[in-house]
């Protein structure tokens, strides 16, 4: 019997794990899937939770609930990666061989990356909305606040779904009119990139919405330390940003296991062909999510089209058949722009977010790159489609892994 | 798009930063550096060139790359190129901007 293990049972390892039990099966194939945590959460309801807009039993279930019964799921720390003897060292000492092995250990926040940025503020008037407890947290704090300066900043890229900082704002500017005290806080957006996004014609849209919502935007900020004492934010060039409330995104990187295991880069992330998710050292090791070092967003909607392609590419590999060369970095995200509406954005690899229709070229429903009631249900209704469709790795209908370019305006 | 730096016609895009690296000199960055409000010292040399090199190796290049290269640490980067020292020191440098990711 061969083994397939996949490390990480997040939204890449629970999709895989969905995807393959059907094409692997015993008594050819035994399929292990390792974490170490009880909880699966639905990460993108952290945004939400500090709005009391999600409760927590909302976004959290059973990690158990959804790995098929005939996947072997073992609740243990991966203490390290032997790739050049195909085994796995867990904590509890077991080791477990492999022929073929899929990392997907996903990526999480290094606040001690900044200097004092996890210091004695930290929790108090230092947040994150990027793990449960900093979301929970923030949201204890503006339960009870009565205004003042809301700094939202993103320490370095690349992080987790980039536009999520940028629906905090506008979100925060909902919240606080809905609390009527809009006129008491002033929001600050503090960026390392020059405008509001990485792309031009989405920076121009969200940079719009960002004067309407009168939410300042500060950009090329590349933060040095955070003074507790003053609270202030402080760059390398000096320059200095007051708050009352930080809202900060660490730096994020992948699992420490990577450093362990000498598969890494400077942020821990592992080496990855962008096309075919194989990793670039070791050929019956292949890399999904957040965990790779593809430049795609890290974004579940990321994770779920690179699952089709990768599911392919396994099968092949078994088989002794080339991989195809097709993940196109294709990422498909909401953006709440709060008051119940949201923007849509679709791209790639090479084609940035532009405006259109989506998924059905000319009549939507959703627009592309433009606000509207409809794209916020489609977000609302994202959480009904992660938990029933894309870690069940059931195909989303009328779209596709790779991006399509139709029913959109690229000039 | 073409314009003229120092005495040559340079390939450029809409941001102003060169597309065909064979078309850079010294006397081309130096060009570059004083359009910046920049007069280039050895280590600003050093930097450059060290840039150079990452980029001929196909090394994506962010801050916290330069901050351990051993070259220059960030504090020292920001003191030669201020307010936003990988954008400009990649324009003096006649390379792509780095594409701080998505
Ligand atoms: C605030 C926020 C908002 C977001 N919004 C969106 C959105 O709107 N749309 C969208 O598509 N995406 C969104 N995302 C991103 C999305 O949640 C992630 O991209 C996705 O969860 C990545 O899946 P993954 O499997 O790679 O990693 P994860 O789901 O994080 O899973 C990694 C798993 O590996 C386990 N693990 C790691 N190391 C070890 C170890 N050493 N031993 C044992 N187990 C280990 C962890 O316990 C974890 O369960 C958001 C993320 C955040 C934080």
């Amino acid at each position: 019997m061969k083994n397939l293990v996949i490390l990480g049972a997040g939204t890449a390892g629970t999709m895989m794990a969905n995807h393959l039990h059907h094409e692997l099966k015993k008594p050819d194939w035994q399929i292990t899937i390792i974490d170490e945590r009880e909880e699966h959460h639905y990460q993108p309801g952290y945004l939400f939770l500090p709005f009391d807009i999600y409760e927590p039993e909302d976004i959290i279930k059973t990690i158990e609930e959804f790995i098929p019964k005939d996947v072997t799921l073992l609740k243990q720390r991966i203490e390290r990666i032997v790739p050049t003897a195909n085994k796995i060292q867990l904590s509890n000492g077991n080791e477990i061989d492999y022929d073929v092995l899929i990392i997907a250990t996903g990526a999480k926040i290094a606040p001690e990356e900044i200097e004092g940025m996890k210091g004695e503020q930290w929790q108090k008037s230092v947040f994150d909305f990027y793990t449960f407890e900093g979301s929970l947290a923030l949201r204890n704090k503006l339960r009870e606040w009565d205004g003042g300066r809301i700094v939202v900043h993103i320490t370095e890229m690349p992080i987790k779904c980039p536009v999520a900082p940028l629906e905090f704002a506008f979100l925060a500017d909902s919240y606080f009119k809905n609390k009527n005290m809009r006129e008491r806080v002033d929001i600050t957006y503090v960026t390392p990139m020059s405008g509001a996004f990485t792309k031009p014609k989405a920076t121009e849209a969200l940079e719009h919405l960002l004067q309407e919502k009168n939410i300042n935007i500060e950009g090329d900020f590349a933060i040095e330390h955070v003074d507790n004492e003053t609270k202030k934010i402080v760059d390398y060039g000096g320059r200095e940003i007051p708050f009352d409330i930080l809202v900060t995104v660490p730096t994020n990187k992948g699992d420490d296991l990577m450093e362990r295991s000498g598969m890494g880069d400077d942020l821990n992330y592992v080496p990855t062909h962008k096309a075919t998710l194989q990793s670039k050292e070791y050929q019956n090791v292949f890399v999904i999510g957040d965990a790779s070092n593809i430049p795609a967003s890290k974004a579940g909607s990321v994770a779920h089209f690179e699952a089709e392609i990768l599911t392919e590419n396994i099968l092949r590999y078994v088989k002794g058949q080339p991989l195809k060369e097709e993940f196109d970095g294709h990422a498909n995200c909401f953006i709440e722009t709060g008051g119940g509406k949201a923007l849509l954005i679709d791209f790639n690899y090479t084609h940035e977010p532009v405006e259109g229709t989506f998924p059905f070229p000319g009549i939507g429903p959703l627009r592309l790159l433009k606000e509207s009631r409809m794209n916020h249900m489609g977000k609302l209704a994202f959480r009904w489609v992660y938990w029933h469709m894309l870690l069940k790795g059931t195909h989303i209908p009328f779209v596709s892994a790779t991006m399509s370019e139709k029913g959109k305006v690229y000039s | 798009m073409e314009r003229t730096i120092a005495g040559k016609t340079i390939a450029v895009n809409e941001e102003g930063y060169m597309t065909d690296f064979s078309q850079w000199d010294e006397k081309v960055g130096e060009a570059l550096a004083a359009e910046a409000n920049l007069t280039l010292t050895p280590r600003h040399w050093e930097v450059l060139k060290y840039l150079q090199t990452e980029h001929k190796n196909q090394v994506a290049l962010s801050i916290r790359r330069v901050g351990k290269s051993g070259v220059v640490d960030i504090k020292e980067f920001y003191a030669l190129f201020p307010n936003a020292p990988l954008k400009t020191a990649t324009k003096v440098a006649g390379i792509p901007k780095p594409a701080s990711c998505i």
